[in-house]
């Protein structure tokens, strides 16, 4: 299996060749729509994406954890947390 | 959000775009960030999160309804982890 590590870059240029914008502005827009994700997920938003997934924002209670190196008791905060729900058209695409 | 109203609001955004123009740049990001986890690759957006691929091992799963065991075969399974500043961001 490869270890390619797929950037900004590869996904701007990808929307530069398929749509024809100038480089500059499909960078843009790539920037645009993770934008538009974060800015609905922050507003605790469910971000649906049909084929793909969806993303939404689980809160966690505050926990009691250890510090692995002193063995310390410490609270860890109540927090929210991203989750990725891929759908079953990517889980399918991934095994074949 | 849905990915349609995510288009629409790229186009509300973007006047000067056709609607289909619009659609396909988002259908491209997705088409490519799943191509490339088909392909086993990572995919790394900084600030916003990293996609992967785990594998999983077979196990003997169970039938919850009758508690069969049942064979899961070994699979892959997308992963994503939050990027730093979105993960801050949603604190």
């Amino acid at each position: 299996m490869s270890e390619t590590t797929i950037t900004r870059a590869d996904l701007a240029e990808a929307v530069y060749q398929e749509v024809g914008l100038s480089r500059n502005e499909s960078a843009q827009l790539l920037e645009t729509v993770l934008d538009e994700i974060s800015t609905a997920l922050i507003k605790d938003e469910v971000v649906k994406i049909s084929s793909f997934g969806s993303f939404s924002v689980r809160q966690k209670g505050q926990r009691i954890g250890r510090n692995p190196k002193t063995g310390d008791e410490v609270p860890i905060l109540p927090r929210k947390v991203l989750v990725f729900r891929p759908s079953q058209v990517l889980k399918a695409r991934i095994n074949t | 959000m849905t990915k349609s109203e995510l288009i629409a609001r790229l186009a509300e955004m973007n006047p000067h775009l056709y609607q289909r123009d619009v659609e396909r740049i988002v259908a491209t990001i997705f088409d490519e960030i799943t191509d490339a986890l088909a392909r086993g690759d990572r995919v790394e957006l900084r600030g916003f999160g990293a996609f992967s691929v785990k594998h999983r091992d077979a196990r003997v799963g169970r039938n919850p309804r009758t508690g069969d065991a049942v064979p899961v075969g070994e699979k892959k399974v997308p992963y994503f982890k939050t990027g730093k500043q979105l993960r801050e961001r949603l604190n």
